[in-house]
């Protein structure tokens, strides 16, 4: 059984990182359209699994966040990608399937997946 | 939507959208009266009972980008084809309370789900939020109490993305301990 004693060696743990970690570059955030159409079209697995991926790959300066109603119903599950100094990024009908790459090759890399933005599907 | 545990994520979001800085989320089940409750409760904003009449309408929302709140009806739905129903209490100002009643045996009974990725999406996004998790099955039961681990973690965020790891698969354990037996 998990314990709060290992709760206890984390949190030590994350303090040491904290402490060398430098905390001047701004986050890169994550945002899920989390409203009740969100929710029906599968926006809870695609939160969790982006949260899962970026502690995976270990990404210090990564945010997952949600949101309300983004106002693109039909295209929902909708996943905002906010690189700080870049435009931002609109995925659509995002699936948990499609997380890995968003990160890899946005998120590390720098490259948005065109074929995953909501200009790319709505055409 | 297809369980249960998704509609506690909706309505769980109408907590945060009224402010609440703490939501009390519980889940009974009761095998011998053939019920599954669900309650939430909160410390939002609260409605006024003109607000509750209205909350029952689908053509009653507060949100800007869409004409029609689907999150209640849909919810009262789920639980009425069952032969169950809903309720909400609400205090302008102290926050809203609702239970769902659910017939378990109901053929059109959704699956209770994965609870715990609802609390996940919770936690992961609102660490700022208490959240209070109580389960209970027949004679088993167990709590979960965000304000636990952060007392635990001090300044360590809750969302910290290893602690999260943690949370949820302490939340696993107790959800398969409850369930196998
Ligand atoms: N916990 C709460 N506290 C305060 N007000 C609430 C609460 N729950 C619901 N309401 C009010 O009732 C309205 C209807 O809620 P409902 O969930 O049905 O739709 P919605 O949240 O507006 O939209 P949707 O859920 O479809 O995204 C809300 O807009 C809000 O004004
Ligand atoms: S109501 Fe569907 S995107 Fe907002
Ligand atoms: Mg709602």
């Amino acid at each position: 059984m998990k314990t709060l004693a290992e709760l206890e060696a984390i949190r030590d743990k994350a303090r040491e990182k904290m402490n060398i970690r430098n905390n001047n570059s701004e986050a890169i955030r994550v945002v899920v359209g989390m409203a009740t159409c969100g929710i029906a079209a599968g926006a809870r697995p695609v939160l969790n699994a982006f949260a899962e991926e970026v502690a995976k790959r270990r990404l210090e300066n990564v945010v997952v966040n949600q949101t309300g109603c983004i106002g693109m119903c039909q295209f929902e599950p909708i996943v905002e990608v906010l690189v700080p100094g870049h435009e931002k990024v609109t995925y659509a009908k995002v699936t948990p399937d499609k997380v890995a790459r968003i990160v890899v090759d946005h998120i590390v890399n720098g490259n948005p997946v065109m074929e995953y933005t909501i200009g790319h599907i709505m055409k | 939507m297809r369980e249960l545990s998704l509609y506690i994520l909706d309505i769980a979001q109408n907590s945060l959208a009224a402010g609440a800085c703490e939501i009390k989320i519980s889940v009974v089940e009761d095998t011998n009266n053939d019920r599954l409750t669900i309650k939430i409760a909160d410390n939002g904003s609260g409605m006024t009972q003109t607000q509750k009449r209205q909350a029952a309408d689908p053509f009653y929302t507060t949100r800007t980008t869409r004409k029609v709140g689907l999150g209640i009806p849909l919810l009262r739905m789920a639980a009425e084809q069952t032969g169950g129903r809903v309720e909400i209490i609400s205090k302008p100002g102290k926050g809203t309370t609702l239970t769902a009643e659910f017939v378990r045996s109901h053929i059109d009974c959704l699956p209770l789900g994965d609870v715990v990725s609802t609390l996940m999406v919770l936690i992961r996004t609102r660490p700022d939020v208490d959240i209070y998790y109580k389960r209970v099955l027949d004679s088993r039961s167990y709590v979960v109490d965000t304000r636990k681990f952060k007392e635990i973690l001090g300044d360590v965020p809750l969302n910290n993305p290893d602690v999260s790891v943690w949370v949820e698969s302490y939340l696993r354990e107790h959800e398969i301990q409850l369930a196998g037996h």
